[in-house]
Order: C-alpha cells, then structure tokens, then sequence
C-alpha cells in the first residue's frame, strides 16, 4: 500500500537550539530540517535566530545569514538567488516553493518552518536527490525533432504559434510541482510528473516540432501520463505561476482527438 | 516496478534507463475516455433510477412488477445498470494502481474488482428481466 507514515528512520526528532544573535532587537526565529547521511541518526529540526536588521528580505537571504553567521554546516542548493535557476526549491510553511523569490515577512510566522521538497530522497539538510527528476525530464526527449531538411535560416513559425508556447517555455525545473503532487508522491517510479509533462506539451505544442505522433506514443501509458487526477497541487505551488495540470490536460484532448 | 527508483544500492542501471523502465503500454486514452463517458451517461440513468425508486417506493408487488415490466422503464434500469457497473470497474481500477503497490496484491485487487463489476451487473440485469419479462416467459 501507499506509505502514509514517514519510515522510521525518516522521523525527525528535536534538534539544536542554536543561539540568538547578539544585541540584535529584531530576531525571527526559523525551524530547518536537519539531516546528515554520515552519522548515522535521524533527521532533527534544528532551531534558529536570524538579525532581521542585518539579514536581506528573503527566505535565502536569512539562510545564507544562517550559513555565514551561526552554523556553516547548514546544507543548501542555491544559484542565482532570483528565481531562474530552480536550484532553492524547498518547502517553506508547508507549501514547495523557491527560497529566493518568497520574503521573509510573506511567511506570516513567528516560527518559519523549512524542509526539503517532499517525499524525494534526502542528500542532506534541504538538498533533494534530483536525479529521478531530471531523468524523467530526459525521457520526453525536450528538444526539437524534425525530418524536413533543415532550412538555412531558422526554423520559422507564426507569432500565433510561438504565442502557445507562452506559460510552458518558463518553466525552470525547480521540481516544486512534481514534489507537491500526491500521485508523484505514491507512483512516482512510473509517473512523469507535473514538470516532465508540462514539457513534453511544450514540445507537443510546438509547430515546429515534426515528432508529435512519436511523443504522444511515448505519453499513452496508465502510468506515465495518465495518473494525474487533476488534484492541482502543482499549479497552486508553482513558483513561477504557471498551471502544469491545464498542460497534462490538454495532453490528454490530444490523445482523445486522435483516437476518437 | 516499484522498486526503481534513484536508489543505487537497488540497481547500477542510469537513471534514464529506470525511468524508461518497460516503455509505454500503449492504452490508457480508452479507460479515461470511457471513465468520461459513462459519467455523463450516468448522470440523466442514476437521476431516472432516483425517479423509478421513488414511484415504487410503497406500491403494491403487483404494482411494482408493472412498472419495471414497461418496456422503457426496464431499458432504463438496463442502460442505468451498464453504465454505473462500467463506471465503477474503471474508477476503482484506477484507486487501485494508485496505492496498491504489492505486485501480488495489485494483481489480485484488479482481478477482484473486474470480477465484482461484472457479477453485480451481471445479476442486476438477470433481475430485471427475470421481473420484467417474467410475464411473458411464465
């Protein structure tokens, strides 16, 4: 059956109460999750204060405060700190989403409680291992397929094709959506995903693109596309506001409308 | 397959070869079309079942057997029972291959449930033409 209940050697315990910073006035107190492979125990939450007077407004900017000022093992990914790189992913007050792009003041808590994207395998701390993800990602093929002879110039398409393209070119492969969705959550060795099937749309919607047929073969799978039930987790976390379920939808019209 | 995911002590096959696991099936378009379907048949049947359910609710047997004989009202009860029974097989299929994953009991969860479907329908359409037609054949 589907794990409801983390395993046990996934329960965290309390953690470290790590010092309040000194002589500052105006604390905010944060909840990280904690979990190192080499020692061997179980995940903690580690509790923490960040100087809001000497910390950036952001999430990252009150955990790279924490990193330089209070415990540098903290571990993180992080790159362009302005929500293109999908690197800072992580779930912040129960909801995935990009550590860089939500302030501090936006979390609305006394207690700002962060934890690694859900139910992916954990590295350390708040770093996810990925690889599944980006191998589903692969596995659409997410480039340009064509038979026609290559033009000399480029590819060409109307500004009413490229305009469909708009609402799925953006996505950054942050993993946020894939992460918050219970179907990826309890199959998701065979479901693609929200962010590997709103990609595979952007190539099936492509005009230029002369594989179309060939992907759709590769989606018509119980499993790979058909285990999105609509829940809509994904467009509601998406930090670049983007709507994965409207995408697998429209996927599954153009199965409908070439087989009916 | 439950058990490929980007766990390497599992298995040192890439990740990609994981994720392509056996390749597609092929089906799946035809159980969400029919899921589809039957759903909007199920709407105008299960509201004509309500109604018929109502009107034989404190009939006399006599009364009874003569409204489920009328040709169109056993045709309802027939489509209705079609419908539902096929409704239901898909829906359950699918609640099944979300969080059964014991290959040995998803195998025998979805042949139960296949098996459930069709012996209620099965039974459901022996009774209304046993009532219906039972004039006739006696």
């Amino acid at each position: 059956m589907a794990q409801f209940t983390l395993p046990k050697n996934s329960k965290y315990t309390e953690g470290k109460t790590w010092p309040k910073p000194a002589g500052a006035s105006n604390v905010q107190e944060f909840r990280i999750y904690r979990w190192n492979p080499d020692d061997g125990a179980n995940p903690r939450i580690d509790t923490y204060y960040i100087d809001r007077d000497d910390c950036g407004p952001m999430v990252l900017d009150a955990l790279l405060w924490i990193k330089n000022n209070v415990d540098s093992t903290l571990t993180f990914r992080r790159s362009c700190r302005e929500g293109i790189c999908g690197s800072c992913a992580m779930n912040i007050m129960g909801g995935n989403t990009l550590a860089c792009t939500l302030g501090i003041d936006d979390c609305g808590s006394d207690s700002i409680k962060i934890y690694p994207l859900p139910h992916m395998p954990v590295l350390k701390d708040l770093v996810p291992d990925l690889t599944s993800f980006f191998a589903q990602h692969a596995s659409i093929q997410p480039w340009l397929q064509t038979e026609t002879a290559e033009p000399e110039t480029e590819w060409r398409q109307t500004p009413e094709e490229r305009s469909k393209l708009d609402g799925l070119y953006e996505c950054i492969l942050c993993a946020c959506c894939t992460t918050s969705c219970p179907s990826y959550w309890w199959n998701g060795d065979r479901f693609l995903g929200p962010a590997a099937l709103l990609q595979a749309y952007r190539w099936l919607i492509d005009s230029r693109d002369e594989a179309t047929g060939e992907r759709l073969d590769n989606l018509h799978d119980p499993f790979r596309l058909y285990r999105c039930h609509t829940i809509m987790n994904c467009a509601n976390t998406c930090p670049k506001g983007l709507n994965p379920a409207k995408a697998i939808a429209e996927v599954k019209k153009m199965m409908v409308a070439r087989a009916v | 397959m439950a058990d490929n995911r980007a766990d390497t002590r599992v298995s040192m096959r890439t990740p990609l070869a994981r994720v392509k696991g056996l390749g597609a099936a092929g089906h799946g378009v035809e159980h969400w079309w029919i899921h589809r379907v039957t759903a909007v048949s199920n709407i105008p049947l299960i509201i004509s079942f309500v109604i018929i359910v109502a009107a034989l609710a404190g009939s006399s047997y006599e009364q009874a057997i003569a409204i489920i004989s009328h040709p169109l009202i056993a045709i309802i009860l027939i489509l209705a029972v079609i419908s539902v029974t096929n409704h239901m097989r898909l829906g359950m299929q699918i609640i099944i291959e979300d969080y059964v994953h014991d290959k040995g009991y998803k195998i025998v969860a979805l042949i139960v449930n296949n098996f459930y479907a069709v012996i209620i329908g099965v039974a459901c359409l022996y009774a209304i033409l046993k009532v219906s037609l039972g004039r006739i054949l006696v």
